[in-house]
């Protein structure tokens, strides 16, 4: 079964100024979308309606051709959403980390597939630090190692590369691709300029209601 | 099912019923506020215990019933928000709470006035005035919880989460606190708390209340409405009302 | 490794009580590693148990009398205080995003963040109340069941405060409006905690108000996970 996200007419009022209005959102198996817009236009406010965390909008919103209110558990069981804060406890090591992400996600301990996943995010050497001492990039990381930690099939992220030195850039950038040819889904917000990925499709916010 | 909600939810629908109902709230909380006011304060016969100080009770019982079914009617209003996402409620409930609080102070007040010709003190922890005191404190917070918010939509989600929270420790507050107080005191005299009152004293009393209940829907409404306005300011059928000067 | 299958969904997890002990775990590990933090209440409970003979009276027949309720009110505010950091830690760094979007209820998850308070606060409190209660003199045979009414009490206490914290940690500056909000739903287990130390001390059985603050805690325990997770959903929209 692959995966396909459908959004219909979304609108979204926040405080009585309409974020955005009659928005179309069609995501399948194997793209990439790009949400763009200047700052202030609510891509964040979509990235989490997309990713279920926001209930607060009008129109249709479904997965697999389920609304997405009466699917959230296999929904959920399938995403994978990084936000603005990396999720990465200062006072636990990036092993520990992404040990209570593994449990959160109904998995088995594996310590082994943490060491892997920290190891392929550059982080070899890491694991056992506390994650309040290192960097802001190496945090970022950390929570990136999540990606290759649990496959999920629907990436939800937002500025995912802030932070990120050129050679983080380039391993994220990596990975996304391999996400999508994979058949895999992303949809991202980024000021980057994402070189080198295939069926980028965008979606620009904040000019029809200007 | 849900159409027919939303229907009746819709700010314009409620609008227009509002308009019709108001005027007959305001009619019948005069009428009774009026008549009531006068046979109670005036022609109402004196307590033989409490001479004329008894004549509180016309104030005071109103307000306390009021101060507590009004916190019913925000939760209910909240619940109604919460499930159905019906603004009209959630605007109900912002008005509401302001009204309740004021209703518990002056319960509160017209209590602690009542308490010195009583008991010769202006604040005695009895059972239902601890209470009062209690529920103005769930008044203030739900009243602070949603002004805190910078989004209103938040503030209201969380207000009525709170109104929701509030209104199912009201009884449990109210009977511990009636047993703490049986706990500590040996029965004295309280408030309210008379035998056979004679119809002449509660027949008032009883119009009192509905002077009381009526004058909070008659403002409720009002103030819903204005709410309206002021939210749905920009809305095509708003403008449209300004233009028809009614 | 997630090559070939980088598309394939797969069915809701199970492993809510996984979940359910790694959240707990890892609560108590950082609470472990912050120790001094740890022990706050707990300092906070006896300076304020001393504040009272020194501002009332050293007199012990006067402290008797008023012992019961002071142990309570003072074990309220140490564990009202802490509250305020439940959720923010992970409200800040992004944590409670994630707890409200893995894929197991998340009324668990709560319910785990709250037994970590009360194993950190709560259960300590109710543990080092009779070294205090010595220094007000409390009248001999009411010890165990001031332990015992504030080990149930305080558990109440975790989960109804949980629901403010909740409902303020989008908020910059909570900590006043949290203690708002909650003391007044706190009266009715001070009511029954303070009960039951002074039908000890009377020499009654504290048999019925220890069954009613088992009462408020198993209602609290049925509705109070239910609502810190709708708080939370609405604090992380704010």
């Amino acid at each position: 079964m692959s995966l396909r996200l459908q959004a219909r007419q979304l609108a979204c009022e926040r405080d009585d100024r309409w974020l955005f209005d009659g928005l179309d959102v069609m995501l399948e198996s194997g793209e990439i979308l790009r949400v763009e817009g200047p700052n202030g236009s609510g891509k964040t406010t979509l990235l989490k309606i997309l990713s279920g965390q926001l209930d607060d909008y009008d129109g249709a919103l479904e997965f697999n051709g389920q609304p997405l209110r009466a699917c959230r558990d296999t929904f959920l069981a399938n995403l994978l959403y990084l936000g603005h804060a990396p999720g990465v406890k200062a006072g636990l090591t990036p092993l520990e980390n992404l040990a209570w992400y593994q449990a959160l996600g109904g998995e088995a301990p594996d310590e082994a597939a943490c060491e892997r996943a920290l190891n392929d995010a550059g982080l070899a050497g890491f694991e056992d630090t506390p994650a309040g001492r290192l960097s802001a990039g190496q945090n970022r990381r950390v929570a990136l190692a999540r990606l290759t930690l649990t496959p999920r099939a629907l990436w939800v992220l937002d500025e995912p590369f802030t932070a990120l030195d050129r050679e983080g850039v380039a391993m994220l950038e990596r990975r996304l691709s391999h996400h999508a040819k994979a058949g895999g889904s992303v949809i991202i917000t980024t000021h980057h300029a994402l070189g080198g990925l295939q069926r980028v499709r965008r979606l620009r916010l904040g000019e029809a209601l200007a | 099912m849900w159409a027919i909600v939303h229907k009746f939810g819709s700010p314009q629908w409620f609008y227009r019923l509002s308009c019709r109902l108001e005027p007959w709230c305001w009619v019948l909380a005069a009428l009774s506020l009026g008549a009531g006011g006068v046979w109670g304060l005036a022609l109402a016969p004196a307590d033989y215990q409490q001479g004329e100080s008894f004549r509180i009770i016309y104030v005071h019982v109103p307000a306390a019933l009021l101060a507590q079914s009004v916190f019913i009617a925000m939760a209910l209003a909240s619940l109604v928000f919460m499930v159905w996402k019906i603004k009209v409620a959630d605007m109900a409930a912002a008005v509401m709470a302001p009204f309740g609080a004021a209703m518990t102070f002056t319960a509160l007040f017209s209590g602690a006035v009542w308490g010195v010709p009583t008991w010769g003190t202006w604040w005695v922890w009895d059972a239902r005035l601890t209470s009062m005191l209690i529920l103005l404190f769930l008044y203030l917070g739900v009243i602070a919880l949603r002004g805190a918010f910078s989004s209103r939509q938040s503030g209201a989600r969380a207000a009525s989460v709170l109104a929701m929270v509030g209104v199912i420790n009201i009884p449990i507050i109210k009977y511990s606190v009636e047993w703490w107080y049986t706990l500590h005191q040996s029965a004295t005299f309280s408030l309210t708390e008379r035998p056979a009152m004679p119809a002449s004293m509660w027949l008032p009393l009883l119009i009192m209340v509905v002077g009381f209940y009526s004058f909070f829907a008659a403002l409720t409404l009002l103030r819903v409405r204005s709410e309206i306005l002021r939210r749905e300011g920009d809305k095509r059928w708003v403008r449209a009302l300004k233009e028809i000067p009614s | 490794m997630s090559a070939s299958d980088g598309g394939a969904l797969r069915p809701p997890p199970h492993g809510a009580g996984r979940a359910f002990i790694a959240t707990l775990s890892r609560g108590l590990r950082l609470a472990f590693r912050r120790r001094g933090e740890a022990l706050n209440p707990l300092v906070f409970y006896a300076l304020v148990i001393t504040l009272f003979p020194i501002g009332i009276s050293p007199d012990p027949a006067l402290l008797a009398v008023i012992a019961p309720g002071l142990l309570w009110v003072a074990a309220l505010l140490a564990a009202l205080l802490s509250l305020d950091t439940l959720f923010r830690g992970d409200f800040e760094d992004g944590s409670l995003e994630q707890l409200i979007l893995a894929p197991q209820p998340l009324w668990t998850q709560t319910l785990a963040k709250v037994c970590v308070h009360w194993l950190m606060t709560g259960l300590p409190l109710a543990l080092s109340a009779p070294l205090l209660a010595t220094l007000l003199a409390l009248p001999a045979g009411s010890y165990a069941v001031l332990t015992l009414s504030l080990v149930l009490g305080s558990a109440t206490l975790s989960l109804v405060g949980a629901i403010g914290a909740a409902l303020t940690v989008g908020l910059a500056r909570g900590g006043v409006l949290t203690s708002l909000l909650i003391l007044p739903l706190y009266i009715p287990v001070l009511v029954f905690g303070t009960g039951a130390v002074e039908a000890a001390i009377a020499g009654q059985s504290a048999l019925p108000y220890l069954a009613i603050l088992g009462a408020l805690l198993a209602l609290s325990l049925m509705l109070a996970p239910w609502a810190i997770a709708a708080s939370l959903r609405i604090s992380l929209n704010g």
